[in-house]
């Protein structure tokens, strides 16, 4: 009798609650919007207040016309596709290579002992440095741009997940040998269940470093995608154009930060 | 439900271990019976847990042999399961998923969540099954620990300071509980502890390991049948011995009255 009313009281505390913690995620994610309304409206005063250029500074209303001008003839798509196309097979192939060497020279102290110097010296390149390379290698066409954002998206992943395959949980490691399991079960039960919030980490810092490397390979050679759309407007003196391109790419590596977040949160939604 | 298990003897020769050039074990004798309840007591860091780890096949002895079962111990043995001092769950898994880790390889897919919870029920956990590991009491998470050992039917059981972590009245709980599980299985059981009055408790037989390097000093056989309680007063003779042999001798109201001084 106790225990039910206990319950009962239970969940009519609990209600609440959730309402309560609920409402505050809302304002919390309502807080995130603040600073870019409050960019917005001082953007618009600033330009409609005459102390610089349309060239130099556009209004805000100005860019979502070009906005609507670029979508009209069907070229903002193309730019947007393009460039999303460039992130996602560079990220595929860049996070996959990191994944597998990470896996490799995390798990095996002789293989670390070989290629990891070697890979940290590499690390050490400025992306930039590669285009010329890249260019002359692979020539002007989607081979250099996708291979760029490959390198950038290589290295979180495969920092992270070699550091955290190395020092994964022993003592989990030890319940899984102690219980039977060996190389690539031990590996896909154990090791990297216990890393996964690491490698999702991993996974997001590429994700972003994907789209950095890929505005660098665009800005340098390409007659198309958001980077281009950056160096031709600087070109024309369309700096509405240029301010769009940039808004553009924030929203689009917001955007996929999210999508992978969420994917994340559905994987490790039992991880502590 | 029954637990059917083949209870395993072991046998320990001239058994040592040393790290390096630092010993910590050397010519430990020692021989277990199938079913007998065996307690390892020893002061912290004297290796007793090396030397369970050595039967289970965890670590491997550099001098002497280790057999379970009249065969050499030479890796990750399928004949023992270990229960560690910390439950050691995977937080990603439910309790029946952690339970199911220690299931026969060979147990088709149906029948691994039914047996799981049957080994749950075993520790009295029944509906914890998908419970995760954060959500229950480290009481429960040990005894989930238990279920898994016990689910892999160990012809030895080879328990590491299990109830160390736990708070007295847990832990009193948990030895109750093995010792049921000892008695309906006949499992062959080895238990590290420091605890004397737990050793007292539990084992048929109690191997007092000191020294430097550590070798068996004493073995004692516990008088009484099982289910016993320490504070029988034949143990409080044995008690006594296995303190001072642990280097913590009875104190006499004089020897008090010379400290307060």
């Amino acid at each position: 009798m106790t225990l039910i009313e206990a319950t009962g009281a239970d969940e009519e505390t609990a209600k609440p609650v959730r309402k309560r913690a609920a409402g505050r995620n809302w304002r919390l994610a309502a807080a995130g919007l603040v600073l870019p309304v409050v960019v917005l409206v001082v953007w618009q005063v600033t330009a409609a207040s005459g102390l610089y250029s349309s060239a130099q500074l556009p209004s805000p209303l100005s860019v979502l016309d070009a906005l609507g001008e670029l979508a009209g003839d069907g070229s903002l798509w193309t730019h947007i596709a393009i460039s999303v196309q460039r992130v996602v097979a560079g990220f595929a192939a860049g996070a996959g290579a990191g994944f597998l060497l990470g896996a490799v020279v995390g798990l095996s102290a002789r293989a670390r002992a070989f290629v990891a110097p070697s890979i940290a010296a590499l690390r050490a390149v400025p992306s930039l440095a590669w285009v010329p390379l890249l260019l002359l290698w692979f020539g002007i066409g989607e081979g250099p741009k996708i291979t760029l954002v490959a390198i950038g998206s290589f290295f979180p992943v495969y920092t992270t997940v070699s550091a955290a395959l190395a020092h994964a949980d022993a003592h989990l490691v030890e319940v899984g040998r102690a219980y039977g399991l060996r190389g690539g079960e031990l590996l896909g039960r154990i090791m990297l269940p216990s890393v996964a919030p690491a490698i999702f980490s991993g996974l997001r810092l590429a994700l972003a470093q994907g789209w950095l490397f890929l505005v660098a390979a665009e800005l340098i050679a390409s007659s198309m995608g958001l980077g281009f759309l950056l160096t031709d407007s600087q070109n024309t003196g369309r700096t509405d154009i240029l301010l769009m391109a940039i808004v553009l790419l924030a929203t689009l590596g917001k955007v996929c930060d999210v999508l992978l977040g969420l994917v994340e949160r559905r994987v490790l939604r039992f991880h502590k | 439900m029954t637990i059917t298990t083949a209870p395993a003897g072991v046998s320990l020769r001239g058994v040592g271990r040393a790290f390096g050039d630092h010993v910590v074990l050397r010519d430990i004798d020692l021989e277990i019976a199938p079913g007998e309840v065996t307690a390892l007591l020893g002061a912290s860091g004297c290796g007793k847990s090396t030397l369970l780890r050595m039967i289970g096949g965890l670590d491997l002895a550099t001098s002497g042999s280790v057999r379970v079962d009249g065969h050499d111990v030479t890796g990750i043995d399928p004949r023992c399961a270990v229960v560690f001092q910390e439950p050691r769950l995977l937080p990603w898994r439910t309790l029946a998923g952690n339970v199911a880790l220690g299931l026969p390889r060979d147990l088709p897919r149906n029948r691994r969540d039914a047996e799981s919870r049957q080994w749950l029920a075993e520790v009295e956990l029944h509906g914890f099954a998908g419970h995760r590991p954060r959500q229950v009491s480290g009481g429960m998470a040990q005894r989930t620990a238990l279920a898994r050992a016990l689910a892999r039917r160990p012809g030895v059981l080879l328990l590491d300071e299990p109830f160390a972590a736990l708070d007295a009245l847990t832990r009193l709980r948990m030895q109750d509980l093995v010792e049921d599980v000892q008695r309906r299985s006949g499992t062959t059981v080895v238990l590290v502890t420091h605890d004397v009055d737990e050793a007292l408790k539990l084992a048929d037989r109690v191997v007092l390991l000191g020294g430097a390097p550590t070798g068996v000093s004493v073995v004692l056989d516990v008088p009484g049948d099982r289910p016993r309680d320490h504070h029988q007063p034949e143990l409080a003779a044995l008690r006594s011995e296995l303190l001072a042999g642990l280097g913590v001798p009875r104190r006499t109201p004089l020897e008090r009255e010379t400290h307060a001084r």
